[in-house]
């Protein structure tokens, strides 16, 4: 029988379509002592490279994978567990470990299992993980879609239901967002709830998403428990105009990659995959009238047209700011753009992180959804 | 067999047709009788071929068209264009090569053409354009318009495989096509008798499940009644037909052409079959036009080729920045 | 959603998906559907490979067989675009272009230009090419490099199902004459492709796999060959940049000189034969507009100066292989003055 005190360190699925991850760099030793949260190594998918975190307290007693495996999502990478137990049960997990390893076998990881709602007549795709009792919705921003929370999902998911969804115009849903306004897609998450007999929701946002679960929470207060906003639109004039159109008119490559390395603070986070797969979205039909019917609710001329603040007003339910130090697309507003209920509302900065600061820096989002769930 | 129709008279066209009719007949053959004055001065660049003589075939035919329908016309292509409303100034421009032709100097005697029009050009190409037509009539079969599509070729195209296939597909298809051979009695240099295995390119028809019918090409009415029936036939989904017109052309295959392969058959032609003294001598003598009346469009058909190619000679030829455009709608 | 299908579904599901959006999408061809006047079934054969297949009974009337003359269902196809239809004809094997090239080149390339910019003849002509399949000399030659010779005239070649499905809807959505080049030994390649309807424009190439050392340009089918060998030079500390131009008219040439500009050594593979082909355009080119970067010899990869061969034997060493490619890029590497 393992002990059951040691914990296995796994490949994590980062994604719908991630199936291997490359340790690039393990930022611990054997020996070191590891709290939950913390940076344990640099992982490299296609998609995306980011710091896998720590789930458990307790030393690092081995690792199984060394720095420049390629290992399958759910594969045991590393131990954890508190210094009394002894070696040889370190031993014998880390046998079994690098078999599996070896062999290839690996128990299936469940992601999130995807579906989809007709919402005034259009489709909306969603992506569900975990089955709590409370339920948390994730929104993604501009030209995002529901895999940018691939980082923050699992997490929350432990003992929650959370759903991520596409916006229409984004990911998979239909491609359609009539007249691009923050009602028209605050309706849809609305809609998004009724279809799945959800009565009350911990609300997230991102950016645009931001501004339209704010939109959500000030219309309908009884159906929001809690509002967390990632770098929300809206608040405040000031915009990187130049990074929305370009975003929305570029057609190739060498037009895209620039405008996708402004929305992290360590541009070497933009891989080709992830360049590649925004191409195949902006390609799709009905996707470049959906990003420029957008751009008009974003943007008056070169500075923001929403109006976070006066929506924050109308939002009774405890509001939570996650803001990264870095963000060169929507900079962090100062304490007296929030609006008159800024002294209730909890304003986190991240340093070290850019506009997509739950990328960037995953178990900060986390802790602040977390705190706001918490203030309920 | 194919059926040799006799020409008449009293064709049911009224007086404003009949002059309609001798205007665009006369305003072909001055354009090209001028065409071949001015080319002689070396000014035009290029090759020209004169449909003069030709011109019952391109207006008895036409004179049934409409904007439902287009036509495809050979290297001999100005009598086809003018029949069509292709505006005669702009032709003579492109002739001259200049930026205000009907192809802003890019295509040419050759490549005349006007799609707004429903002409798909002269082609340089013999037998170009008989598979076109397939195309056009197979769009208007599909678009419901009750357009036809109707195809000029030579006697040389006739032993084209392009305008065989063509002819096979349009009857497969039933397509709203008609098919107007023109048999001027010469391919380039060398004699049709010799060079059509039959010995009528109409008896060709039967071979591929068509009507044929074969024409006086110097008489306008008969020309105008067979290619009625044709078109009407066509536009009620009967299918194709090929016409062949007889005649003779009264230049050379192009301006050039010393000719030295000919008889005396063009002199013979000019003074007594010539379409536009036949016309003129059935419409005055049953009474419905008046010699004054065909006197006057003479004039004023003179001074517009008179006026085209003085404008065309005073036009504008494209520059540098005009070589490298229209190659693509998008770039 | 993206899933996996083949570049035969992939082509497919791009003719089914316009022939919905826009009536005015027709597609004929030899034996498109098959069984026209027979007594047996109609849509027979959906084409020769079956990529047409299941069209005939879903839009009634706008597929339609043809007897074999190429000269006239070209041509009809041409002279039916510049009446406001949007025909894809399909040339069943580009080695017919033969004996209806006139419509092709002279005709349909000609037209914008020659009626000065007033014609529009938004045709698309879909084609089989290359060797493999022991189809022999007439059935086997890659002859895009003579359409993308010809001004007017745009040439794509896609190398796998998600390049087949965009390139093609593209093709049907531009207003040019498009001859769309389908390699036959790829029509049971798989590959991810989003079910939604998409585009990919012309003149844009993909860089399918980034490189410092050598810049790997490959058309069509010798894509794959490309990657196949970049994955082994890997292993010896080569990086090759694998550039797939997808459409050799109009050529992305920026892409290519920028990374030549990067690795200062090209390879180019080209399964057609090497008098006037696509590795000698793209050598050329490279020579001329970026000689001071240029630290080897450009080497070219392509088949010999030779009618396709019958026997296996000599058809699997007439085509380009990823050991060939390899040895190329060796060659630029090792090469001293």
């Amino acid at each position: 029988m393992p002990d059951e005190r040691i914990r296995k360190v796994t490949m994590p699925k980062w994604g719908l379509s991630m199936t291997t991850g490359k340790i690039m760099e393990w930022l611990v030793a054997e020996g070191d002592e590891v709290t939950d949260g913390i940076d344990l190594a640099e992982i490299d998918t296609d998609k995306i490279a980011g710091a896998l975190e720590s789930m458990s307290d307790g030393v690092l007693r081995r690792i199984v994978a060394p720095a420049g495996s390629d290992v399958p999502v759910g594969a045991t990478i590393a131990l954890v567990a508190p210094a009394e137990v002894p070696d040889s049960e370190i031993d014998e997990a880390a046998a079994v470990a690098r078999e599996q390893l070896e062999s290839g076998v690996v128990e299936e990881v469940a992601g999130p299992t995807v579906g989809s709602v007709e919402v005034d007549g259009r489709s909306i795709s969603y992506a569900t993980l975990g089955d709590g009792d409370e339920v948390v919705v994730l929104v993604h921003g501009y030209g995002g879609d529901k895999n940018s929370w691939l980082f923050v999902q699992e997490p929350l998911a432990r003992e929650r239901t959370v759903h991520a969804i596409d916006l229409p115009g984004h990911g998979t849903s239909s491609k359609d967002v009539g007249d691009g306004s923050l009602d028209t897609l605050a309706r849809t998450v609305t809609g998004f709830l009724d279809a799945l007999g959800i009565s009350a929701t911990h609300l997230v946002g991102h950016s645009l998403g931001g501004a339209v679960v704010a939109t959500v929470a000030a219309a309908h207060p009884d159906r929001v428990r809690s509002l967390t906003l990632v770098a929300p639109a809206g608040f405040g004039p000031e915009v990187d105009a130049d990074y929305l159109r370009g975003f929305a008119s570029a057609t190739s490559r060498r037009e895209l990659k620039p405008h996708v390395g402004k929305l992290f603070a360590d541009e070497g986070q933009v891989t080709r995959q992830l360049v590649d797969d925004l191409l195949k979205y902006k390609r799709l039909d009905g996707v470049s009238a959906a990003l420029d019917a957008l751009l008009a609710t974003l943007l008056n001329e070169d500075r923001q047209a929403i109006d976070a603040a006066a929506l924050l007003n109308e939002v009774r339910a405890p509001t939570v700011l996650v803001w990264g130090r870095a963000d060169r697309v929507l900079p962090a507003p100062a304490a007296e753009a929030l609006g008159d209920r800024a002294s209730l509302i909890h304003l986190h900065v991240v340093d070290g992180a850019g506009h997509m600061v739950h990328m960037e820096a995953p178990s900060a989002v986390v802790a602040a959804v977390e705190s706001a769930i918490k203030e309920v | 067999m194919s059926q040799t129709l006799p020409s008449y008279a009293g064709s049911g066209l009224d007086d404003k047709s009949l002059l309609e009719a001798y205007r665009i007949m006369r305003t072909i053959r001055e354009f090209e009788e001028r065409v071949h004055r001015e080319f002689a001065t070396g000014e035009i660049p290029g090759f020209v071929h004169l449909y003069a003589g030709e011109e019952a075939s391109a207006v008895g035919v036409c004179m049934h068209l409409d904007g439902r329908d287009a036509i495809a016309s050979t290297h001999r292509g100005h009598g086809h264009c003018i029949a069509k409303g292709v505006d005669v100034k702009a032709m003579m421009a492109e002739i001259y090569g200049r930026q205000t032709g009907s192809c802003h100097g890019k295509g040419g005697s050759m490549h005349i053409a006007d799609l707004s029009k429903g002409m798909l050009g002269a082609n340089g190409i013999v037998g170009g354009g008989p598979p076109l037509i397939c195309g056009t009539a197979l769009a208007a079969k599909l678009q419901g318009t009750g357009g036809v599509g109707v195809a000029f070729f030579g006697d040389g195209a006739s032993n084209q495989g392009t305008t065989l296939e063509a002819l096979n597909l349009a009857t497969v298809w039933n397509l709203p096509a008609v098919f107007v051979a023109e048999n001027n009695g010469y391919a380039e240099a060398t004699s049709s008798t010799w060079s059509v295995a039959s010995d009528n390119i109409a008896d060709r028809a039967a071979g591929f499940g068509m009507p044929g019918v074969i024409i006086d090409g110097f008489d306008f009415f008969a020309v105008y009644e067979a290619a009625g029936e044709a078109i009407q036939r066509a536009r009620e989904g009967g299918g194709p037909t090929l016409i062949e017109v007889k005649f003779t052309r009264y230049f050379g295959h192009f301006e050039g052409d010393q000719q030295t392969y000919r008889g005396d058959e063009v002199a013979r032609a000019r003074e007594t079959l010539d379409c536009l003294l036949q016309f003129r001598r059935r419409a005055v003598d049953a009474g419905h036009l008046g010699t004054g009346q065909l006197d006057d469009i003479d004039a004023e058909v003179g001074t517009l080729i008179d006026a085209a190619v003085a404008e065309a000679r005073a036009a504008p030829k494209p520059t540098d920045a005009d070589l490298t455009t229209d190659v693509y709608v998008s770039y | 959603m993206a899933r996996t299908i083949s570049y035969r579904e992939a082509i497919n599901e791009a003719l089914a998906q316009e022939m919905e959006r826009d009536q005015r999408v027709i597609v004929m061809g030899e034996d498109n559907a098959g069984g026209e006047g027979s007594p047996g079934e109609m849509d027979a054969w959906g084409g020769v490979l079956g990529v047409t297949k299941g069209l005939y009974d879903r839009f009634p009337g706008r597929v339609l067989d043809t007897p074999i003359s190429e000269s006239a269902f070209i041509g009809a196809a041409i002279g039916a675009a510049t009446r406001g239809m949007r025909p894809v004809a399909e040339l069943m094997f580009i080695d017919f272009m033969g004996v209806c090239f006139d419509q092709i080149f002279n005709q349909a390339a000609k037209f914008r230009y020659m009626f000065g910019g007033k014609a529009v003849t938004p045709v698309v002509i879909r084609t089989m090419y290359g060797a493999g399949l022991r189809a022999a000399a007439q059935h086997s030659q890659a002859l895009y490099p003579l359409f993308t010779h010809i001004p007017g005239l745009k040439v794509v070649v896609p190398s796998s199902p998600y390049e087949a499905k965009g390139l093609l809807i593209q093709a049907i959505r531009d207003d040019d004459p498009v001859i769309f080049c389908e390699h036959k030994l790829m029509y049971d390649v798989t590959g991810e492709v989003p079910e939604e309807s998409y585009t990919i424009p012309f003149g844009e190439a993909n860089i399918a796999r980034e490189g410092g050392d050598v810049t790997v340009v490959a058309i069509g089918r010798m894509v794959s060959m490309a990657m196949a060998a970049a994955d082994e030079l890997a292993g010896s500390g080569v990086q090759c940049e694998v550039i797939d131009p997808r459409t050799t008219s109009p050529l992305d040439t920026d892409t290519i000189l920028e990374s030549v500009e990067s690795t200062g050594r090209l390879v180019v593979v080209d399964e057609a034969t090497p008098r006037c082909n696509l590795a000698t355009d793209i050598s050329a080119l490279v020579a001329q507009e970026a000689f001071g970067s240029l630290r080897a010899p450009i080497q070219m990869v392509t088949a010999p100066h030779a009618p396709v061969p019958f026997s296996d034997a000599l058809e699997d060493l007439y085509i380009p292989d990823a050991q060939r490619v390899a040895n190329a890029v060796k060659a630029t590497v090792d090469w001293e003055r």
